[in-house]
């Protein structure tokens, strides 16, 4: 997979010249310009606050950019229709709690439902789905518990599952492996990588998991202070000079182990 | 309970609709034969005053009962999915205290008037509850989160701003209006024939049928804004004709009946502990369930101390509150196995 990355492939989503900010307020993404390719694993890595939820939600549509504007497959994402949109692309948001207790599986339906008619319910084959996705993801054995009952890494699972139930093209996490341990966060990684060698799924990822990213991912997009800092594949950006720029932090420090980078902090 | 929730959506979905219509009628039935005066249906052909006993007072006020449950409790359960808090309903969030205001405004005035035919107290009402909407929703929202504790902060808040304003408006207002406000505040849904049961109706069957329309984007709206945003909800038009829709189910209901608590807070959880989370089936639930209850409610408002009457309100807090804290016990209890 690693030679692959440097055939050129088009771009599924495409961010030109974007700059946003909230309601007024100073400038969150300033000018970001970046293409993610079809088929490709990419990870957004920066600070905290440095605009990177921000630059999913606007690659989602949920957020229209102030300036420049964002692609998806060539076209702008807030014109195509919105449940065209979702058949494409899925988004899990950063963990949140869910005030009723809808079971996972009722979770996991709802990502059928850009192919759902208005007036109808899931038939069989989307429950299928529905629990195939939880099978990916192993959280299978969840189907039937109430979501405000399960841990925060519990419930990020089901909301990746519901992410695959959408079966998209295209799957923007924010910081999904936050809540997970150690297994289920190289499980999450590995799961990604099989769908995007098996099916061509593109995937673009915001993490600070800096240390799953080589050399599974394809390419890594840093942003400091809402713009794009560096760009490359995961041995050029994850650099000690490079992550020092990017997080602000002279202590950052890495090493390569067994064909992976290390990276911490002093 | 557990094996339940586990058939499909669809299943539950008819499931709900035949036990609730089944329960709505049977209330239906028992309200229109009880009563202060016995009603001998064998009577309704030959004797005038039965008939008129029957068709003038009995009948309309059933409906009406049936009406306003219906009203509040599938506005309530919108606007629980809607705001994300188990808690929000017309009265807690302050709709219902909007809506007082605008009444009591149209009364003190003494605007009986109607424009092309709708009564104006229904159009005050309807606008002092989309107000106290959006001061609620602007002020509880950031970004794509809903606060819930500003959430009901504010809805108390505007509570108090609106009882303030409706004892204000009570006092400088003449001693006979005075008394016309606070008999409507008492509520009641005493109605003679179905005059105003049709001017209802032009207004409540419209919004019924939107909240139903929307009953998929409300229920991907409970789940997260910005995850329906991303299943495909237009989550601004959504919020928008939900705004609108509520507000006139609840000033409309307002109008008529004064405000009648508890209503939209717990038909919708029951619909929920009885069959399941899916707004898809909350929201028709609640629909059939809110009329099956407000009549039960008013029949034993009007029968219990017969022949003087109690506030349905009253009794719907006192036969609500016991039946919503033993579903929740019960659901304690089943969560834990």
């Amino acid at each position: 997979m690693g030679a692959a990355v440097n055939r050129p492939t088009p771009n599924l989503l495409e961010a030109r010249a974007v700059e946003f900010a909230y309601g007024g307020g100073p400038p969150v993404v300033r000018g970001v310009s970046l293409g993610v390719p079809a088929g490709r694993l990419c990870a957004i890595i920066g600070a905290n606050g440095c605009g990177k939820s921000t630059l999913v939600r606007l690659f989602a549509g949920l957020l229209a950019p102030v300036k420049g504007e964002i692609l998806l497959g060539g076209a702008p994402v807030r014109g195509i229709p919105r449940r065209q949109a979702a058949r494409q692309v899925a988004y899990v948001p950063q963990a949140q709690n869910l005030a009723f207790p809808f079971t996972a599986l009722e979770v996991v339906l709802t990502g059928r439902s850009p192919y759902t008619p208005r007036f109808r319910f899931e038939d069989a084959r989307d429950r299928e789905r529905a629990l195939e996705a939880l099978e990916t993801v192993e959280a299978a054995h969840l189907a039937d518990r109430p979501v405000t009952e399960l841990s925060g890494g519990e419930r990020q699972m089901v909301s990746v599952a519901r992410a695959l139930a959408q079966e998209p093209r295209c799957l923007l996490l924010d910081e999904p492996s936050a809540a997970l341990d150690l297994k289920h966060r190289a499980m999450l990684v590995r799961t990604l990588a099989a769908m995007r060698d098996r099916r061509g799924l593109t995937a673009l990822i915001v993490t600070h998991d800096l240390h799953l990213l080589d050399p599974v991912f394809d390419y890594v997009f840093a942003l400091a202070c809402g713009e794009l800092a560096a760009e490359g594949p995961p041995a050029e950006v994850l650099t000690g000079a490079v992550l020092a720029r990017v997080y602000n932090d002279p202590y950052v420090r890495t090493r390569r182990v067994e064909g992976r980078t290390l990276i911490w902090s002093n | 309970m557990q094996t339940a929730l586990q058939l499909a959506p669809s299943t539950r979905f008819w499931r709900a609709l035949v036990l609730l219509t089944a329960a709505l009628i049977l209330f239906a039935l028992g309200a229109l034969y009880a009563g202060g005066q016995r009603i001998d249906l064998a009577h309704l052909r030959s004797d005038q005053l039965t008939r008129v006993l029957f068709f003038r007072l009995r009948l309309p006020r059933v409906v009406m009962a049936a009406l306003v449950g219906s009203s509040l409790a599938v506005a309530g359960a919108a606007l629980q999915a809607l705001f994300r808090n188990p808690l929000a309903d017309p009265a807690t969030l302050g709709v219902s205290g909007g809506g007082a205001v605008g009444a009591s405004i149209a009364i003190a005035l003494g605007l009986q008037q109607r424009i092309s035919g709708v009564p104006l107290v229904f159009l005050f009402a309807f606008a002092g509850s989309m107000a106290a909407f959006l001061i609620v929703h602007r002020i509880s929202r950031t970004g794509s989160l809903m606060l819930p504790g500003a959430l009901l902060l504010a809805g108390v808040v505007v509570n108090l701003i609106a009882s303030a304003a409706v004892l204000t408006i009570q006092y400088i207002t003449d001693p006979s209006r005075a008394l016309e406000i606070l008999r409507w505040i008492i509520g009641s849904l005493d109605v003679v024939g179905f005059d105003v049961i049709w001017r209802m109706l032009v207004f409540l069957v419209p919004c019924w049928l939107v909240l139903l329309a929307f009953s998929r984007d409300l229920h991907l709206l409970a789940m997260g804004e910005d995850t329906a945003g991303s299943l495909g909800v237009n989550v601004q038009r959504c919020e928008t004709w939900i705004h609108l829709v509520c507000s006139l189910l609840v000033g409309v209901t307002v109008a008529v009946g004064g405000s009648i608590a508890f209503v939209g807070l717990i038909v919708p959880h029951a619909v929920r502990l009885l069959f399941g989370e899916d707004l898809r089936i909350v929201l028709p639930g609640s629909l059939l369930l809110g009329a099956a209850f407000l009549i039960a409610a008013d029949t034993a408002a009007r029968t219990i101390l017969a022949p003087n009457e109690l506030p349905v309100g009253a009794i719907t807090a006192l036969l609500g509150g016991p039946a919503f804290l033993w579903l929740l016990y019960r659901r304690q209890r089943y969560s834990a196995l």
